[in-house]
Protein backbone atom coordinates (compact mmCIF):
# COMPACT_ATOMS: atom_id res chain seq x y z
CA UNK A 1 0.00 0.00 0.00
CA UNK A 2 2.34 2.54 1.03
CA UNK A 3 4.63 1.58 -2.22
CA UNK A 4 1.85 2.28 -4.26
CA UNK A 5 1.10 5.82 -2.50
CA UNK A 6 4.80 6.73 -2.96
CA UNK A 7 4.79 5.73 -6.55
CA UNK A 8 1.65 8.11 -7.25
CA UNK A 9 3.55 10.67 -5.99
CA UNK A 10 6.90 9.69 -7.60
CA UNK A 11 4.89 9.79 -10.80
CA UNK A 12 2.55 12.26 -9.89
CA UNK A 13 6.12 14.87 -10.05
CA UNK A 14 7.78 13.34 -12.72
CA UNK A 15 4.67 14.39 -14.66
CA UNK A 16 4.81 17.58 -13.62
CA UNK A 17 8.27 18.21 -14.80
CA UNK A 18 7.83 16.55 -18.27
CA UNK A 19 5.07 19.12 -18.65
CA UNK A 20 6.79 21.51 -17.93
CA UNK A 21 9.24 20.88 -20.53
CA UNK A 22 7.05 19.98 -23.15
CA UNK A 23 5.11 23.18 -22.72
CA UNK A 24 8.58 25.72 -22.49
CA UNK A 25 9.04 23.83 -25.87
CA UNK A 26 5.58 24.23 -27.35
CA UNK A 27 5.70 28.18 -26.19
CA UNK A 28 9.27 28.72 -28.16
CA UNK A 29 7.20 26.55 -31.85
CA UNK A 30 4.04 29.13 -31.05
CA UNK A 31 5.54 32.20 -30.15
CA UNK A 32 7.03 33.26 -33.40
CA UNK A 33 3.95 33.26 -35.37
CA UNK A 34 2.01 35.07 -32.26
CA UNK A 35 4.61 37.52 -33.12
CA UNK A 36 3.99 37.71 -36.73
CA UNK A 37 0.40 37.73 -36.20
CA UNK A 38 0.83 40.55 -33.40
CA UNK A 39 3.04 42.92 -35.45
CA UNK A 40 0.86 42.92 -38.46
CA UNK A 41 -1.48 44.60 -36.20
CA UNK A 42 0.77 47.23 -35.03
CA UNK A 43 1.44 50.70 -37.20
CA UNK A 44 4.29 51.66 -38.76
CA UNK A 45 5.23 54.33 -35.68
CA UNK A 46 4.69 51.20 -32.79
CA UNK A 47 6.29 48.32 -34.32
CA UNK A 48 9.49 49.31 -33.45
CA UNK A 49 8.60 50.67 -30.00
CA UNK A 50 5.26 48.70 -29.14
CA UNK A 51 7.09 45.38 -27.34
CA UNK A 52 3.77 43.70 -26.37
CA UNK A 53 2.64 40.78 -28.53
CA UNK A 54 -0.83 41.64 -29.23
CA UNK A 55 -1.17 45.34 -29.60
CA UNK A 56 -3.40 47.10 -27.30
CA UNK A 57 -5.04 48.96 -30.68
CA UNK A 58 -5.02 46.61 -33.34
CA UNK A 59 -4.89 47.91 -36.85
CA UNK A 60 -6.49 45.61 -39.07
CA UNK A 61 -5.98 47.84 -42.25
CA UNK A 62 -2.27 46.52 -43.15
CA UNK A 63 -4.15 43.39 -44.29
CA UNK A 64 -6.15 45.72 -46.82
CA UNK A 65 -3.10 47.98 -47.77
CA UNK A 66 -1.00 44.39 -48.01
CA UNK A 67 -3.60 42.73 -49.84
CA UNK A 68 -3.75 45.64 -52.35
CA UNK A 69 -0.34 47.94 -52.62
CA UNK A 70 2.01 45.21 -51.15
CA UNK A 71 0.26 42.89 -54.14
CA UNK A 72 -0.13 40.04 -51.94
CA UNK A 73 -3.57 39.62 -53.66
CA UNK A 74 -2.37 38.61 -56.50
CA UNK A 75 0.12 36.45 -54.98
CA UNK A 76 -2.13 34.93 -52.88
CA UNK A 77 -4.64 33.94 -55.81
CA UNK A 78 -1.29 32.94 -58.07
CA UNK A 79 -0.65 30.34 -55.12
CA UNK A 80 -3.93 29.08 -55.08
CA UNK A 81 -3.69 28.53 -58.37
CA UNK A 82 -0.91 26.66 -58.62
CA UNK A 83 -1.37 24.38 -55.82
CA UNK A 84 -4.68 23.37 -56.59
CA UNK A 85 -3.69 22.89 -60.42
CA UNK A 86 -0.22 21.12 -59.39
CA UNK A 87 -2.05 19.04 -57.01
CA UNK A 88 -4.53 18.24 -59.32
CA UNK A 89 -2.47 16.80 -62.05
CA UNK A 90 -0.01 15.09 -59.90
CA UNK A 91 -3.22 13.33 -58.26
CA UNK A 92 -4.24 12.23 -61.96
CA UNK A 93 -1.25 11.46 -63.29
CA UNK A 94 0.46 9.39 -60.04
CA UNK A 95 -2.69 7.25 -59.82
CA UNK A 96 -2.92 6.14 -63.79
CA UNK A 97 0.95 5.44 -63.82
CA UNK A 98 0.69 3.41 -60.36
CA UNK A 99 -2.46 2.06 -60.91
CA UNK A 100 -0.28 0.51 -63.96
CA UNK A 101 2.71 -0.46 -62.16
CA UNK A 102 0.42 -2.36 -59.71
CA UNK A 103 -2.00 -4.19 -61.56
CA UNK A 104 -1.20 -4.25 -65.22
CA UNK A 105 1.47 -6.21 -67.06
CA UNK A 106 3.70 -4.59 -69.84
CA UNK A 107 7.22 -5.20 -70.57
CA UNK A 108 9.55 -3.18 -69.22
CA UNK A 109 7.59 -2.44 -65.72
CA UNK A 110 9.91 -2.71 -63.11
CA UNK A 111 12.88 -0.93 -64.39
CA UNK A 112 10.13 2.10 -64.78
CA UNK A 113 9.37 1.73 -61.63
CA UNK A 114 12.95 1.38 -60.14
CA UNK A 115 13.51 4.61 -62.23
CA UNK A 116 11.09 6.88 -60.49
CA UNK A 117 12.55 5.36 -57.01
CA UNK A 118 16.20 5.97 -57.58
CA UNK A 119 14.69 9.81 -58.21
CA UNK A 120 13.99 9.57 -54.59
CA UNK A 121 17.16 8.12 -53.54
CA UNK A 122 19.92 10.30 -55.65
CA UNK A 123 21.00 13.45 -54.42
CA UNK A 124 20.51 16.00 -57.03
CA UNK A 125 21.70 19.32 -55.32
CA UNK A 126 21.83 22.43 -57.93
CA UNK A 127 19.40 20.27 -60.37
CA UNK A 128 17.53 24.08 -60.93
CA UNK A 129 20.42 25.03 -63.20
CA UNK A 130 19.93 22.21 -65.97
CA UNK A 131 15.85 22.87 -65.42
CA UNK A 132 16.48 26.58 -65.77
CA UNK A 133 18.19 25.69 -68.81
CA UNK A 134 15.64 23.73 -70.48
CA UNK A 135 13.09 26.06 -69.12
CA UNK A 136 14.74 28.55 -71.61
CA UNK A 137 15.06 26.63 -74.36
CA UNK A 138 11.05 25.13 -74.15
CA UNK A 139 10.24 29.10 -74.10
CA UNK A 140 8.84 28.21 -70.98
CA UNK A 141 10.22 30.77 -68.78
CA UNK A 142 8.37 32.98 -67.61
CA UNK A 143 4.82 30.78 -67.80
CA UNK A 144 2.70 29.29 -65.34
CA UNK A 145 2.55 26.48 -67.88
CA UNK A 146 6.24 25.90 -67.19
CA UNK A 147 5.84 25.96 -63.69
CA UNK A 148 3.23 23.72 -62.99
CA UNK A 149 5.12 21.38 -65.39
CA UNK A 150 8.17 21.20 -63.19
CA UNK A 151 6.05 21.42 -59.94
CA UNK A 152 4.24 18.10 -60.88
CA UNK A 153 7.64 16.70 -61.62
CA UNK A 154 9.00 17.29 -57.96
CA UNK A 155 6.08 15.28 -56.67
CA UNK A 156 5.47 12.55 -59.18
CA UNK A 157 7.95 9.83 -57.86
CA UNK A 158 6.95 9.93 -53.95
CA UNK A 159 3.02 10.26 -55.09
CA UNK A 160 3.78 6.51 -57.16
CA UNK A 161 5.46 4.79 -54.87
CA UNK A 162 2.59 5.72 -52.29
CA UNK A 163 -0.38 4.89 -54.24
CA UNK A 164 1.84 2.03 -55.60
CA UNK A 165 2.29 0.20 -52.36
CA UNK A 166 -1.31 1.14 -51.44
CA UNK A 167 -3.07 -0.34 -54.76
CA UNK A 168 -0.54 -3.78 -53.80
CA UNK A 169 -1.94 -4.37 -50.86
CA UNK A 170 -5.87 -3.88 -52.36
CA UNK A 171 -7.30 -7.31 -53.12
CA UNK A 172 -7.88 -8.47 -56.37
CA UNK A 173 -10.90 -9.47 -56.56
CA UNK A 174 -12.61 -6.24 -56.29
CA UNK A 175 -11.47 -5.56 -59.88
CA UNK A 176 -12.40 -9.01 -61.31
CA UNK A 177 -16.09 -7.91 -60.51
CA UNK A 178 -15.64 -5.23 -61.85
CA UNK A 179 -13.90 -6.78 -65.28
CA UNK A 180 -16.96 -9.04 -65.33
CA UNK A 181 -19.15 -6.41 -65.28
CA UNK A 182 -17.54 -5.18 -68.86
CA UNK A 183 -15.67 -2.28 -66.89
CA UNK A 184 -12.62 -1.18 -68.81
CA UNK A 185 -9.21 -0.65 -67.59
CA UNK A 186 -9.73 2.69 -67.71
CA UNK A 187 -13.63 2.33 -65.58
CA UNK A 188 -11.68 0.70 -63.29
CA UNK A 189 -8.89 2.97 -61.94
CA UNK A 190 -12.04 5.76 -62.30
CA UNK A 191 -14.34 3.33 -60.61
CA UNK A 192 -12.50 0.86 -58.23
CA UNK A 193 -9.14 1.96 -57.72
CA UNK A 194 -9.25 5.55 -56.94
CA UNK A 195 -12.71 5.59 -54.75
CA UNK A 196 -10.65 2.46 -52.68
CA UNK A 197 -7.47 4.56 -52.28
CA UNK A 198 -8.92 7.68 -50.77
CA UNK A 199 -6.81 7.48 -47.67
CA UNK A 200 -3.41 7.33 -50.01
CA UNK A 201 -4.59 10.21 -51.80
CA UNK A 202 -5.41 12.35 -48.83
CA UNK A 203 -1.68 11.93 -47.99
CA UNK A 204 -0.80 13.08 -51.46
CA UNK A 205 -3.00 15.82 -51.95
CA UNK A 206 -1.78 17.40 -48.41
CA UNK A 207 1.91 16.71 -48.81
CA UNK A 208 1.98 17.94 -52.53
CA UNK A 209 -0.36 21.11 -51.53
CA UNK A 210 2.43 22.24 -48.46
CA UNK A 211 4.84 21.81 -50.92
CA UNK A 212 3.76 23.28 -53.45
CA UNK A 213 2.80 26.57 -51.29
CA UNK A 214 6.16 26.49 -49.59
CA UNK A 215 7.79 26.56 -52.78
CA UNK A 216 10.71 28.90 -53.13
CA UNK A 217 13.74 28.57 -55.32
CA UNK A 218 11.80 27.21 -58.77
CA UNK A 219 9.22 30.10 -58.33
CA UNK A 220 12.79 32.80 -58.22
CA UNK A 221 14.78 31.46 -61.65
CA UNK A 222 11.26 30.94 -63.64
CA UNK A 223 9.38 33.89 -63.12
CA UNK A 224 10.42 36.93 -63.47
CA UNK A 225 6.50 38.80 -63.67
CA UNK A 226 4.96 40.16 -60.75
CA UNK A 227 1.92 38.97 -61.99
CA UNK A 228 2.72 35.29 -62.31
CA UNK A 229 4.82 35.54 -58.32
CA UNK A 230 2.98 32.88 -55.74
CA UNK A 231 3.49 33.90 -52.21
CA UNK A 232 6.81 32.97 -51.08
CA UNK A 233 8.87 34.99 -53.82
CA UNK A 234 6.91 37.69 -53.35
CA UNK A 235 7.14 37.84 -49.92
CA UNK A 236 10.79 37.72 -50.78
CA UNK A 237 10.05 40.83 -53.40
CA UNK A 238 8.10 43.14 -50.95
CA UNK A 239 11.32 41.95 -48.50
CA UNK A 240 13.92 43.22 -50.77
CA UNK A 241 11.99 46.47 -52.08
CA UNK A 242 10.17 48.05 -48.34
CA UNK A 243 12.40 46.85 -46.45
CA UNK A 244 11.06 49.07 -43.22
CA UNK A 245 8.12 48.23 -43.82
CA UNK A 246 7.44 45.76 -41.42
CA UNK A 247 3.77 45.82 -40.23
CA UNK A 248 2.77 44.92 -44.44
CA UNK A 249 5.28 42.43 -44.68
CA UNK A 250 4.00 40.36 -41.55
CA UNK A 251 0.68 41.22 -42.53
CA UNK A 252 2.02 39.18 -45.93
CA UNK A 253 3.90 36.52 -44.12
CA UNK A 254 0.26 35.79 -41.96
CA UNK A 255 -1.75 35.79 -45.02
CA UNK A 256 1.11 33.15 -46.17
CA UNK A 257 0.40 31.28 -42.85
CA UNK A 258 -2.54 31.36 -42.16
CA UNK A 259 -3.97 28.70 -45.05
CA UNK A 260 -1.22 25.77 -44.04
CA UNK A 261 -1.78 26.31 -40.70
CA UNK A 262 -5.68 25.65 -40.92
CA UNK A 263 -4.99 22.69 -43.19
CA UNK A 264 -2.59 21.36 -40.94
CA UNK A 265 -4.76 21.30 -38.26
CA UNK A 266 -7.59 20.18 -40.20
CA UNK A 267 -5.59 17.45 -41.25
CA UNK A 268 -2.73 16.97 -39.29
CA UNK A 269 -3.84 12.60 -38.74
CA UNK A 270 -3.00 12.51 -42.37
CA UNK A 271 0.14 14.60 -42.10
CA UNK A 272 1.51 12.33 -39.90
CA UNK A 273 1.27 9.11 -41.36
CA UNK A 274 2.73 10.61 -44.88
CA UNK A 275 5.44 11.73 -42.98
CA UNK A 276 6.60 8.47 -41.47
CA UNK A 277 5.42 6.88 -45.28
CA UNK A 278 7.86 9.67 -46.59
CA UNK A 279 10.78 8.88 -43.97
CA UNK A 280 10.68 5.14 -44.79
CA UNK A 281 11.19 5.75 -48.37
CA UNK A 282 13.81 7.58 -47.74
CA UNK B 1 -1.74 -10.96 -74.16
CA UNK B 2 -2.25 -8.87 -77.59
CA UNK B 3 0.05 -5.71 -78.94
CA UNK B 4 -2.70 -3.42 -78.67
CA UNK B 5 -3.78 -4.29 -74.75
CA UNK B 6 0.01 -3.72 -74.00
CA UNK B 7 -0.10 -0.46 -75.95
CA UNK B 8 -3.13 0.99 -74.25
CA UNK B 9 -1.32 -0.20 -70.26
CA UNK B 10 1.31 1.88 -71.66
CA UNK B 11 -0.41 4.58 -71.83
CA UNK B 12 -1.96 4.59 -68.30
CA UNK B 13 1.74 5.16 -67.47
CA UNK B 14 2.79 7.80 -70.68
CA UNK B 15 1.98 10.89 -68.99
CA UNK B 16 4.16 10.35 -65.73
CA UNK B 17 7.03 8.81 -67.67
CA UNK B 18 6.76 11.68 -70.39
CA UNK B 19 7.45 14.65 -67.45
CA UNK B 20 9.74 12.84 -65.44
CA UNK B 21 11.84 12.67 -68.69
CA UNK B 22 11.49 16.27 -70.40
CA UNK B 23 11.78 17.78 -66.16
CA UNK B 24 13.94 15.23 -64.21
CA UNK B 25 16.28 12.51 -66.87
CA UNK B 26 17.61 15.30 -69.28
CA UNK B 27 18.53 17.78 -66.60
CA UNK B 28 20.22 14.31 -64.92
CA UNK B 29 22.17 14.04 -68.09
CA UNK B 30 22.78 17.88 -69.04
CA UNK B 31 24.42 18.38 -65.71
CA UNK B 32 27.02 16.30 -66.44
CA UNK B 33 27.36 17.95 -70.05
CA UNK B 34 27.15 21.50 -68.65
CA UNK B 35 30.18 20.40 -65.83
CA UNK B 36 32.71 19.74 -69.04
CA UNK B 37 31.63 23.23 -70.21
CA UNK B 38 32.29 27.08 -70.08
CA UNK B 39 29.20 28.86 -70.85
CA UNK B 40 27.38 31.77 -69.65
CA UNK B 41 23.87 30.69 -70.45
CA UNK B 42 22.94 33.55 -72.50
CA UNK B 43 24.90 32.14 -75.81
CA UNK B 44 23.71 29.36 -78.13
CA UNK B 45 24.86 26.43 -76.44
CA UNK B 46 27.17 24.71 -78.67
CA UNK B 47 28.89 21.67 -76.43
CA UNK B 48 32.31 21.38 -78.89
CA UNK B 49 33.15 24.84 -78.71
CA UNK B 50 32.76 25.97 -74.74
CA UNK B 51 33.96 22.05 -73.49
CA UNK B 52 36.98 22.80 -71.81
CA UNK B 53 37.33 19.49 -70.06
CA UNK B 54 37.52 19.04 -66.32
CA UNK B 55 38.38 22.50 -66.01
CA UNK B 56 35.31 23.57 -63.91
CA UNK B 57 36.43 20.71 -61.63
CA UNK B 58 40.01 21.89 -60.72
CA UNK B 59 39.07 25.36 -60.05
CA UNK B 60 36.25 23.95 -57.68
CA UNK B 61 38.82 22.05 -55.39
CA UNK B 62 40.90 25.31 -55.21
CA UNK B 63 37.78 27.35 -54.92
CA UNK B 64 38.52 28.10 -51.00
CA UNK B 65 34.93 29.70 -50.46
CA UNK B 66 33.50 26.34 -51.37
CA UNK B 67 34.97 24.56 -48.84
CA UNK B 68 34.47 26.96 -46.52
CA UNK B 69 30.61 26.78 -47.42
CA UNK B 70 30.59 23.05 -47.46
CA UNK B 71 32.59 23.06 -43.69
CA UNK B 72 30.17 25.31 -42.86
CA UNK B 73 26.90 22.94 -44.19
CA UNK B 74 28.87 20.32 -42.63
CA UNK B 75 28.57 22.50 -38.88
CA UNK B 76 24.99 23.15 -39.29
CA UNK B 77 24.54 19.36 -39.62
CA UNK B 78 26.67 18.65 -36.59
CA UNK B 79 24.54 20.75 -34.76
CA UNK B 80 21.37 19.39 -36.12
CA UNK B 81 22.61 15.87 -35.62
CA UNK B 82 23.70 16.27 -31.67
CA UNK B 83 21.28 19.15 -30.88
CA UNK B 84 18.02 18.66 -32.98
CA UNK B 85 17.84 15.28 -32.76
CA UNK B 86 18.62 15.04 -29.04
CA UNK B 87 15.93 16.87 -28.38
CA UNK B 88 13.75 14.54 -30.18
CA UNK B 89 14.20 11.96 -28.94
CA UNK B 90 13.44 13.54 -25.41
CA UNK B 91 10.00 14.96 -26.45
CA UNK B 92 9.45 11.66 -28.22
CA UNK B 93 10.52 9.51 -24.82
CA UNK B 94 7.75 11.96 -22.59
CA UNK B 95 5.38 12.09 -25.33
CA UNK B 96 5.31 7.85 -25.17
CA UNK B 97 4.72 7.74 -21.83
CA UNK B 98 0.63 7.79 -21.47
CA UNK B 99 0.60 11.28 -20.71
CA UNK B 100 -2.68 14.09 -20.94
CA UNK B 101 -2.31 16.21 -23.70
CA UNK B 102 -0.01 14.23 -25.81
CA UNK B 103 -1.53 14.26 -28.95
CA UNK B 104 -1.83 18.46 -28.53
CA UNK B 105 2.22 18.54 -27.88
CA UNK B 106 2.34 16.44 -31.64
CA UNK B 107 0.36 18.94 -33.12
CA UNK B 108 2.24 21.62 -31.72
CA UNK B 109 5.80 20.19 -32.25
CA UNK B 110 4.97 19.84 -35.94
CA UNK B 111 3.70 23.05 -36.65
CA UNK B 112 7.41 24.86 -37.09
CA UNK B 113 8.00 22.12 -40.20
CA UNK B 114 4.82 22.86 -41.94
CA UNK B 115 5.44 26.58 -42.27
CA UNK B 116 7.30 27.47 -45.18
CA UNK B 117 11.31 28.56 -44.69
CA UNK B 118 11.07 31.92 -46.10
CA UNK B 119 8.62 32.76 -43.45
CA UNK B 120 10.02 31.09 -40.88
CA UNK B 121 13.36 32.98 -41.98
CA UNK B 122 11.93 36.47 -42.12
CA UNK B 123 10.31 36.40 -38.46
CA UNK B 124 13.10 35.14 -36.71
CA UNK B 125 15.67 37.51 -39.02
CA UNK B 126 13.83 40.61 -37.69
CA UNK B 127 13.70 39.02 -33.90
CA UNK B 128 17.59 38.69 -34.50
CA UNK B 129 17.26 42.13 -35.40
CA UNK B 130 19.99 44.20 -33.82
CA UNK B 131 18.60 47.60 -33.56
CA UNK B 132 14.91 46.47 -33.05
CA UNK B 133 15.17 42.83 -32.45
CA UNK B 134 12.82 41.04 -29.91
CA UNK B 135 16.03 39.14 -28.65
CA UNK B 136 18.04 41.97 -28.01
CA UNK B 137 14.71 44.29 -26.28
CA UNK B 138 14.50 40.91 -24.09
CA UNK B 139 18.58 41.15 -23.40
CA UNK B 140 18.91 44.56 -22.34
CA UNK B 141 15.17 44.30 -20.26
CA UNK B 142 17.00 41.46 -18.13
CA UNK B 143 20.03 42.86 -17.02
CA UNK B 144 22.11 41.26 -19.87
CA UNK B 145 22.93 44.16 -22.47
CA UNK B 146 26.66 42.81 -22.48
CA UNK B 147 24.95 40.07 -24.80
CA UNK B 148 23.66 42.73 -27.00
CA UNK B 149 24.85 41.79 -30.47
CA UNK B 150 23.77 42.09 -34.59
CA UNK B 151 22.96 38.28 -34.21
CA UNK B 152 23.27 38.06 -38.02
CA UNK B 153 25.33 41.17 -38.87
CA UNK B 154 28.07 39.59 -36.54
CA UNK B 155 30.49 36.82 -37.85
CA UNK B 156 30.50 34.72 -34.60
CA UNK B 157 27.03 34.80 -34.42
CA UNK B 158 25.85 34.52 -37.67
CA UNK B 159 26.08 30.93 -38.20
CA UNK B 160 25.19 29.19 -35.14
CA UNK B 161 22.18 31.83 -35.47
CA UNK B 162 20.87 30.19 -38.36
CA UNK B 163 21.40 26.59 -37.01
CA UNK B 164 19.74 26.79 -34.26
CA UNK B 165 16.67 28.07 -36.85
CA UNK B 166 17.02 25.14 -38.57
CA UNK B 167 17.08 22.81 -35.83
CA UNK B 168 13.68 24.92 -34.36
CA UNK B 169 12.46 24.33 -37.92
CA UNK B 170 13.16 20.48 -37.91
CA UNK B 171 13.16 19.43 -34.79
CA UNK B 172 9.30 18.45 -34.82
CA UNK B 173 9.71 16.15 -37.88
CA UNK B 174 12.74 13.70 -35.64
CA UNK B 175 10.15 13.91 -33.07
CA UNK B 176 7.40 12.46 -35.09
CA UNK B 177 9.64 9.75 -36.62
CA UNK B 178 10.82 8.85 -33.43
CA UNK B 179 7.55 8.53 -31.82
CA UNK B 180 6.44 6.48 -34.06
CA UNK B 181 9.41 4.15 -33.71
CA UNK B 182 8.88 4.20 -29.67
CA UNK B 183 5.53 3.08 -30.56
CA UNK B 184 6.32 -0.08 -32.20
CA UNK B 185 8.10 -1.66 -29.48
CA UNK B 186 5.62 -4.13 -27.86
CA UNK B 187 4.62 -2.73 -23.93
CA UNK B 188 5.27 -6.51 -22.85
CA UNK B 189 9.09 -5.84 -22.86
CA UNK B 190 9.40 -2.82 -20.68
CA UNK B 191 6.69 -5.01 -18.20
CA UNK B 192 8.98 -8.35 -18.07
CA UNK B 193 11.93 -5.75 -17.61
CA UNK B 194 10.23 -4.14 -14.94
CA UNK B 195 9.18 -7.51 -12.79
CA UNK B 196 12.98 -8.49 -13.33
CA UNK B 197 13.36 -5.12 -11.10
CA UNK B 198 15.12 -2.96 -14.24
CA UNK B 199 15.63 1.05 -13.30
CA UNK B 200 14.36 3.49 -15.88
CA UNK B 201 18.02 3.95 -17.29
CA UNK B 202 18.78 0.14 -17.63
CA UNK B 203 15.09 -0.10 -19.78
CA UNK B 204 16.18 2.85 -21.83
CA UNK B 205 19.74 1.37 -22.70
CA UNK B 206 19.05 -2.44 -22.94
CA UNK B 207 15.80 -2.26 -24.22
CA UNK B 208 14.89 0.90 -25.89
CA UNK B 209 17.96 1.77 -27.29
CA UNK B 210 18.90 -1.69 -29.17
CA UNK B 211 15.81 -1.66 -30.58
CA UNK B 212 15.23 1.93 -32.05
CA UNK B 213 19.34 1.49 -34.04
CA UNK B 214 17.62 1.00 -37.40
CA UNK B 215 15.60 4.60 -36.71
CA UNK B 216 18.23 6.32 -35.36
CA UNK B 217 20.50 5.41 -38.65
CA UNK B 218 17.31 6.34 -40.87
CA UNK B 219 16.49 9.95 -39.74
CA UNK B 220 20.03 10.97 -39.14
CA UNK B 221 20.89 9.64 -42.91
CA UNK B 222 18.00 12.26 -43.24
CA UNK B 223 18.90 15.09 -41.17
CA UNK B 224 22.48 14.50 -42.99
CA UNK B 225 21.25 15.00 -46.56
CA UNK B 226 18.37 17.42 -45.89
CA UNK B 227 21.04 19.89 -43.29
CA UNK B 228 23.55 19.61 -46.00
CA UNK B 229 21.05 20.79 -48.37
CA UNK B 230 19.25 23.87 -46.23
CA UNK B 231 19.22 26.91 -48.32
CA UNK B 232 16.61 28.87 -48.47
CA UNK B 233 16.41 29.34 -44.84
CA UNK B 234 19.75 31.04 -45.37
CA UNK B 235 18.66 33.07 -48.21
CA UNK B 236 15.74 34.42 -46.13
CA UNK B 237 17.87 35.25 -43.46
CA UNK B 238 21.20 36.42 -44.34
CA UNK B 239 21.79 35.33 -47.59
CA UNK B 240 25.49 33.83 -47.53
CA UNK B 241 26.38 37.10 -45.45
CA UNK B 242 28.71 38.60 -43.37
CA UNK B 243 30.92 38.02 -46.16
CA UNK B 244 30.85 34.52 -46.90
CA UNK B 245 29.84 33.62 -42.93
CA UNK B 246 26.65 31.84 -43.77
CA UNK B 247 27.20 30.25 -47.84
CA UNK B 248 26.30 26.53 -48.02
CA UNK B 249 27.33 24.59 -50.92
CA UNK B 250 23.69 25.23 -52.57
CA UNK B 251 23.77 28.90 -52.06
CA UNK B 252 27.42 28.93 -53.90
CA UNK B 253 26.10 27.35 -56.77
CA UNK B 254 22.95 29.91 -56.99
CA UNK B 255 25.55 32.38 -56.65
CA UNK B 256 27.63 30.73 -59.81
CA UNK B 257 24.45 30.71 -61.45
CA UNK B 258 22.44 33.44 -60.94
CA UNK B 259 25.24 35.85 -59.41
CA UNK B 260 28.19 35.27 -61.87
CA UNK B 261 26.31 33.89 -64.69
CA UNK B 262 28.83 30.28 -65.07
CA UNK B 263 26.34 27.48 -65.98
CA UNK B 264 29.20 24.87 -66.28
CA UNK B 265 30.83 25.77 -62.89
CA UNK B 266 27.55 25.96 -61.03
CA UNK B 267 27.18 22.28 -62.42
CA UNK B 268 30.06 21.03 -61.32
CA UNK B 269 29.58 22.07 -58.10
CA UNK B 270 26.13 20.21 -57.79
CA UNK B 271 27.91 16.82 -59.16
CA UNK B 272 30.51 17.22 -56.18
CA UNK B 273 28.22 18.00 -53.77
CA UNK B 274 25.78 15.05 -54.98
CA UNK B 275 28.61 12.59 -55.21
CA UNK B 276 29.68 13.95 -51.68
CA UNK B 277 26.26 13.08 -50.31
CA UNK B 278 25.81 9.84 -51.70
CA UNK B 279 28.94 8.40 -50.32
CA UNK B 280 27.89 9.79 -46.54
CA UNK B 281 24.48 7.80 -47.32
CA UNK B 282 26.23 5.34 -48.30
CA UNK B 283 28.56 5.12 -45.48
CA UNK B 284 25.72 5.33 -43.09
CA UNK B 285 23.76 2.24 -44.50
CA UNK B 286 27.08 0.12 -44.46
CA UNK B 287 27.33 1.12 -40.93
CA UNK B 288 23.69 0.63 -40.05
CA UNK B 289 24.07 -3.51 -41.65
CA UNK B 290 27.40 -3.24 -39.45
CA UNK B 291 25.48 -2.13 -36.51
CA UNK B 292 22.38 -5.00 -36.94
CA UNK B 293 25.29 -7.72 -37.16
CA UNK B 294 27.10 -6.71 -33.86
Amino acid sequence: MREGVRYKIERFFKDTLIHIFLIIVSVTCIFPLLWMIGSSLKTQQTVFSDMRIIPAHPVWGNFYAAWTRGGFGVYFLNSVFYTVTVVFGIMIISSLAAFAFSRLRFPGKNILFYMFLAAMMIPLPGSFVPLYVLMTKLHLINTRIGYILCMINVGLSFSIYLLKTFFDQLPAELEDTARIDGCSRLGIWWNVALPLAKPAIAVIVIFNSLNVWNEYILATLIFSSKSLMPLQRGLMMFQGAHITQYPLLMAGMTMTTLPIVLVYLLMQRHIIKGITAGAVVG
Amino acid sequence: MKARDIFKNYLFILPAVAIFSVFYIYPFFKVFALSLCQWDGIAQFDFAKSFIWFRNFSELFRDRIWWQAMLQAGYITLIALTFQNALALTLALACDRDIKGGNIYRVIFYLPPVLSEIVVGLVWRWIYDGNYGLLNYWLQNIGLSRLVTDWLSNPNTALTCVAIIHCWKGFGWGFIIFLAGLQTIPRQLYEVARVDGASSWQLFKNVTMPLMVPVFILVSILTILGTMQVFVLILSMTNGGPGYHTEVPVTRILASMVGSSRFGYACSQGIVFGAILLVISFMQIRLSKYMRQA
